[in-house]
């Protein structure tokens, strides 16, 4: 394991500008979540790191060694993708020594062995060993991709949305395995996803990417609590945050300069219209432990999360105050 | 599966129509092989046989065809024959017949020979040259690559012989002439557009994150190349090769042209079988039955390779 830095870098593809000035730092030993929108640059960062692009500007190193003019295999990276993941025409066993079984290596059949059925222990694959790779289901299919990388002691784990086209139930079964496995061998990973969720549950340290460039980096509570703006703000939090327009809604004290303020469900207090009704309950969303609110408030909508069994129902008026919400300039950025 | 259900499938066919198909192929089937049972037929009659009008259709088989096809013979008086010891095999016996005997073996085996040097070897080149170039317009960004592509392609915007007046002066000035070696550069110049065009289709369908994931597992390009493209790539290489080869092997008319002697392949080779007074049809219907059995154990070997290609779509993508 060792600490890898990319240190402004920047990488563009004709007219398009992938990564802007880039400047990170994984620790050893930490698992970073790099989230962003389709487009923000996540993969083009992973890519080079491991060596797949050549950055037009700055330098990666990986252990304190500059990368330059490494070619992938030189670098000690794994790294898992989005999908091929599995050499189709290769067994999962074969799939899980190729790394080992590859010149830069060279490793004893007897290691070999012992390290693939110990990874495949790990994944829990073990029982599929001889199946041919395709004959397995997708989630089989990403537990030995994943696999194929842990059977190495690279430098880092480098991971592109492994989880991405597998269904929700078992994205969380390989979630939980995953940070299992990375906190047992004390890995660092660095994690690309667009899933939220992932990006909150998993990572040490947070990365919100956007149009290639870094916007905040931080754990995951900094970033919740703590957005550097509304791009930010907007990234995290089921339901969406709510955005609406300075004054609308009572409460909170408002710095000046103040255009939007950024109201989550814990932003909001909502108490029985008493004469004084701001709002009105437009529906409700039962999703069985929890409710979503859709309320109007002068021509704007609003959600939040409720107690299933709080006695409300469309049509209530109610009254809404904030308590310490988020603000934000003209400029999107955020006022404190 | 009920009655119901399959009058329904849009997946399974019906029963009527399966058998419609069937007919259909049986029919285009015997259609083809008609001129072939010929072929074989009039291998296993005797030359008188072989130009009987109405053609024979029941006759008593006899290898001399074959017999002939692998040798020369010379005419002999009765009273010589007869003063031979006994004939030691069944050609001997034949010849005999004939008041012939057995002066030596013919060119048919070294023209076989030259046929299968040249269609191998020009197949394999230009197969290998063809999957490294495929490969390299896959995956690199080569200057001009469409232009060079389509360049490439209008080699075959004529036919070959088009060009033959020119090949034939350049080959004399080189000292290709009637060479092994000059028809297996002819054969593969003309095969490799075919096989660049065919093999850049099957190897731009190989998603380059296998060889970017070989690489970052250790290996280099080259060695991701050979241990993971290729592997995925034998459906495509099989099915060119087949092509290459049946090009290379039934070509005829530069082979009549530019080899005459130590070269000679059995295309140009078969037609000039000539027997007493006139063609020896068996002998010639014998070498095109031979003739045939190389190409259809390649085709027949390699079939399982072009089949599992159709059928193992199995590739999560």
């Amino acid at each position: 394991m060792a600490e890898v830095s990319l240190q402004n870098i920047s990488k563009s593809f004709g007219e398009s500008q992938a990564v802007r000035n880039l400047t990170l730092t994984i620790r050893d030993g930490e698992f970073v979540v790099l989230l962003g929108p389709t487009g923000a640059g996540k993969t083009t960062t992973l890519r080079l790191i491991a060596g797949l692009e050549k950055p037009d500007t700055g330098r990666v190193t990986i252990g304190g060694q500059d990368m330059a003019g490494s070619a992938p295999a030189g670098r000690d990276v794994a790294f898992v993708f989005q999908q091929y993941s599995l050499y189709p025409h290769l067994t999962v066993y074969e799939n899980l020594a190729f790394p080992l079984r590859s010149p830069a290596r060279r490793l004893g059949a007897d290691e070999i062995d012992r390290r693939v059925r110990e990874v495949a222990r790990m994944v829990r694959i073990d029982h599929k060993l001889e199946n041919r790779s395709t004959r397995l289901s997708g989630g089989e299919m990403q537990r030995v991709a994943i696999g194929r990388a842990l059977v190495r002691k690279p430098s880092i784990y480098l991971m592109d949305e492994p989880l991405s086209s597998l269904d929700a139930k078992l994205r969380g079964e390989l979630r939980l395995e995953l940070k299992r496995i990375q906190r047992e061998l004390g890995s660092t990973l660095l994690y690309v996803t667009h899933d939220q969720i992932e990006a909150m549950t998993m990572a040490d340290r947070i990365g919100i990417l956007n149009d290639g460039e870094l916007i905040q980096l931080g754990t995951p509570r900094e970033i919740y609590s703590n957005p550097v703006n509304l791009h930010v703000a907007a990234r995290l939090g089921q339901p969406h945050i709510n955005l609406i327009p300075a004054g609308l809604v009572p409460g909170g004290r408002a710095p000046s300069g103040t255009k939007t303020v950024g109201a989550r469900t814990e932003h909001l207090e909502i108490h029985a219209g008493n004469g004084s009704a701001n709002a009105e309950i437009d529906w409700i969303e039962h999703l069985g432990d929890q409710s979503h609110l859709h309320l109007r408030i002068a021509g704007h909508k609003l959600v939040t999360l409720a107690n299933p069994y709080v006695p409300v129902r469309p049509g209530d008026k109610i009254t809404l105050t904030l308590k310490d919400p988020l603000y934000f300039g003209s400029d999107g950025q955020r006022l404190v | 599966m009920s009655a119901i259900n399959s009058a329904h499938s849009v997946v399974e066919p019906s029963p009527t129509s399966k058998h419609i198909a069937g007919a259909i192929v049986i029919l285009y089937a015997l259609i083809t092989m008609v001129p072939l049972a010929w072929i074989f037929l009039t291998s296993i009659k005797s030359p008188p046989d072989s130009i009987s009008y109405p053609p024979k259709v029941l006759f008593s088989p006899t290898l001399e065809g074959y017999c002939n096809l692998f040798t020369t013979r010379t005419r002999q008086t009765p009273d010589y024959i007869a003063a031979l010891p006994a004939p030691t095999s069944t050609c001997d016996e034949v010849t005999r017949k004939r008041n012939m005997v057995i002066a030596g073996p013919s060119n048919f085996l070294p023209r076989f020979v030259n046929s299968l040097v040249i269609a191998f070897g020009s197949t394999f080149l230009a197969v290998f040259l063809g999957t490294l170039a495929a490969y390299g317009f896959s995956r690199f960004k080569v200057p001009l690559a469409d232009d060079l592509l389509f360049f490439i392609l209008s080699t075959r915007m004529m036919p070959p012989i088009a060009v033959a007046i020119p090949i034939f002066l350049m080959y004399r000035e080189l000292g290709l002439s009637d060479t092994a070696l000059g028809m297996i550069l002819l054969y593969t110049a003309v095969n490799v557009s075919l096989a660049v065009w065919l093999l850049k289709g099957f190897i731009d369908e190989i998603p380059r994150e296998y060889e970017e994931a070989a690489m970052i597992d250790g290996y280099t390009r080259l060695q991701a190349f050979w241990k993971v493209v290729l592997p995925q790539a034998t459906t495509g290489i099989a099915a060119t090769a087949i092509f290459c080869l049946i090009f290379a092997w039934n070509e005829y008319a530069f082979a009549a042209l530019l080899t005459s002697g130590s070269a000679q392949t059995a295309p140009p080779f078969i037609p000039t079988i000539i027997g007493e007074g006139g063609q020896d049809w068996p002998a010639v219907a014998a070498g095109t039955t031979i003739f045939l059995v190389p190409i259809l154990v390649f085709t027949i070997l390699l079939r399982k390779q072009l089949l599992r290609g159709i059928t193992f779509g199995a590739v999560r993508k």
